[in-house]
């Protein structure tokens, strides 16, 4: 006899703002909540929303979140509204991705570079001079020429630039970690990334003016020498 | 119809007004009739350089408001034919360089001159912004450190951007750089920034180098343009400046400390 074993069920599930995961008052405000009907939140599975949230890129950034609510006996089971990088994170965690309600959040993000096609890249073919910003809205932002000093780029995607990087860079500039900036001859007064950022004083000497590429690892900029492939490198 | 060329730097102090009076002196000496404007207005220091500052009954300030026609306000060079002067005001200041007014006489310069010269003041405020938008070349004028550097490139950006060519998608205003107050003695010994620092940093041609000179000082003090002067070395880097900026092709002189490399070629064999 056979049986179907896999079947579809409607239930209703709570959803936590995580807003700043990393708010000391988070756990308090959360608990408040759950003292009031303790019967009501005991085990209960939970959703977490991060419309409103911009870091929690990382595993790490889970686990702990993960730790904090099993403490106020709620049981994660999913996440809403994640970008890509966040959703990457999560579901390493085991935590599942719930459709968005309302369609809060507007065009998903990561759109742009989950289809591959590079539709929003902006190119810029002349050098980008001091006092000049140029920004590549939902995606990469490519310069083929100098960028001076006191010029800015920023970009959502990645920002590329073939010549001298002597401005600022920002890239993922709406949250995105998985951006990076890639410079023929890196000597940025200022690198950006999902936020993260790093001075020119703090750019270790031996990568300046060098070719480099600058990425996000465990919510700290990362400076990779070159643009070849090694295994194992982040 | 004439040629607009903007003197213009960012920083002051680096040499416009030098620059000016000898780039229109330079292009009036090989025949184009050239007029040099002050747009330095309350400064005025133009008409100093150029020794006509005892001529000035009407300025540029007086033709933009309509009371005085544009050949009242111009001063013949008595030196050199083909050569005027356009003073500015000193009792004005730089809003009086009104849009409406600027556009007409430079539609009316453009139609009975080569080359108009326009002497920017220094900063990147109004008065700046009204000497370069008619700009169809511009010479920038920097002295080889950092700071000139990076005003000379934000300057360039507001070229690039803010022009009457950039505003109406023409071809960008052509770039030239001249590099003002070079001492190749100083760059040997890592005071000064050398040419290839510049160029690198700004990636723009070099027009010339017009070496320090004490001569530079006592032409504007004299109201000489030191391109007349021939025992000058600047007057003669402006010289070959001109030629360049009219396409003719000459080698780079004064960027190297000739005696000195002379003996470091004797030192490096002797090793």
């Amino acid at each position: 006899m056979a049986i179907n074993r896999v079947e579809g069920g409607i239930f209703t599930v709570m959803v936590i703002g995580v807003g700043d995961p990393h708010d000391p008052a988070l756990p308090q405000a959360i608990g408040e909540q759950v003292r009031r009907s303790p019967d009501f939140f005991a085990d209960a599975p939970v959703v977490l929303d991060l419309k409103d949230t911009l870091s929690c890129t990382s595993v790490a950034d889970f686990v702990a979140l993960k730790t904090v609510l099993r403490r106020l006996r709620l049981i994660p089971v999913g996440v809403q509204n994640a970008s890509a990088p966040q959703l990457r994170a999560a579901l390493a965690v085991d935590l599942a991705p719930f459709p968005s309600l309302g369609g809060r959040r507007a065009a998903p993000r990561g759109d742009t570079k989950a289809n591959g096609v590079g539709v929003a890249t902006r190119l810029v073919t002349r050098p980008v001079r001091s006092g000049t910003q140029i920004y590549a809205k939902d995606g990469d932002l490519v310069v083929v020429a100098p960028v001076s000093a006191g010029a800015e780029l920023v970009a959502d995607g990645n920002v590329h630039v073939y010549g001298a990087l002597r401005g600022r860079a920002i890239a993922g500039a709406r949250g995105d970690g998985d951006a990076r900036i890639f410079a023929q001859r890196l000597e940025a007064e200022l690198l950006a990334i999902a936020g993260h950022y790093l001075v020119n004083e703090a750019i270790p000497t031996e990568h300046l003016k060098r070719p480099a590429q600058v990425a996000l690892v465990d919510d700290r900029l990362q400076i990779l020498p070159g643009f070849e492939f090694e295994p194992g490198r982040a | 119809m004439g040629k607009v060329i903007v003197v213009t730097s960012g920083k002051g102090g680096v040499g416009k007004t030098t620059t000016a009076a000898a780039m229109a002196t330079g292009l009036a000496l090989r025949g184009h009739k050239t007029v040099v404007i002050d747009f330095d207005v309350g400064l005025r220091n133009l008409d100093l350089v150029m020794g006509c500052e005892r001529r000035v009954v009407f300025d540029f300030i007086n033709v933009i408001n309509g009371d005085a026609k544009l050949n009242q306000a111009l001063i013949r060079d008595k030196r050199i034919d083909k050569l005027y002067v356009f003073p500015t005001s000193q009792t004005r200041d730089k809003d009086a360089l009104k849009r409406e007014g600027v556009d007409r006489v430079m539609d009316e310069l453009r139609a009975e001159f080569d080359y108009i010269v326009c002497d920017s003041p220094a900063g990147i405020e109004h008065g700046a912004l009204s000497a370069l938008y008619h700009a169809d070349q511009a010479v920038i004028v920097t002295n080889p450190e950092i700071s000139s550097v990076r005003d000379s490139d934000r300057i360039i950006g507001i070229l690039a951007s803010k022009s009457r060519r950039a505003e109406r998608n023409e071809p960008p205003v052509a770039e030239h750089l001249l590099l003002t107050r070079y001492s190749p003695e100083r760059v040997a010994r890592g005071e000064m920034l050398s040419v290839d620092d510049v160029k690198e940093i700004l990636s723009v041609r070099i027009l010339g180098i017009i070496p320090e000179s004490e001569s530079v000082l006592r032409a504007s003090n004299t109201g000489t343009p030191v391109i007349l002067d021939p025992s000058s070395p600047a007057g003669r880097a402006y010289e070959d400046a001109v030629a360049r900026f009219l396409g003719e092709q000459r080698e780079l002189r004064f960027a190297k400390a000739e005696r000195k490399r002379f003996f470091r070629a004797l030192f490096g064999r002797a090793q």
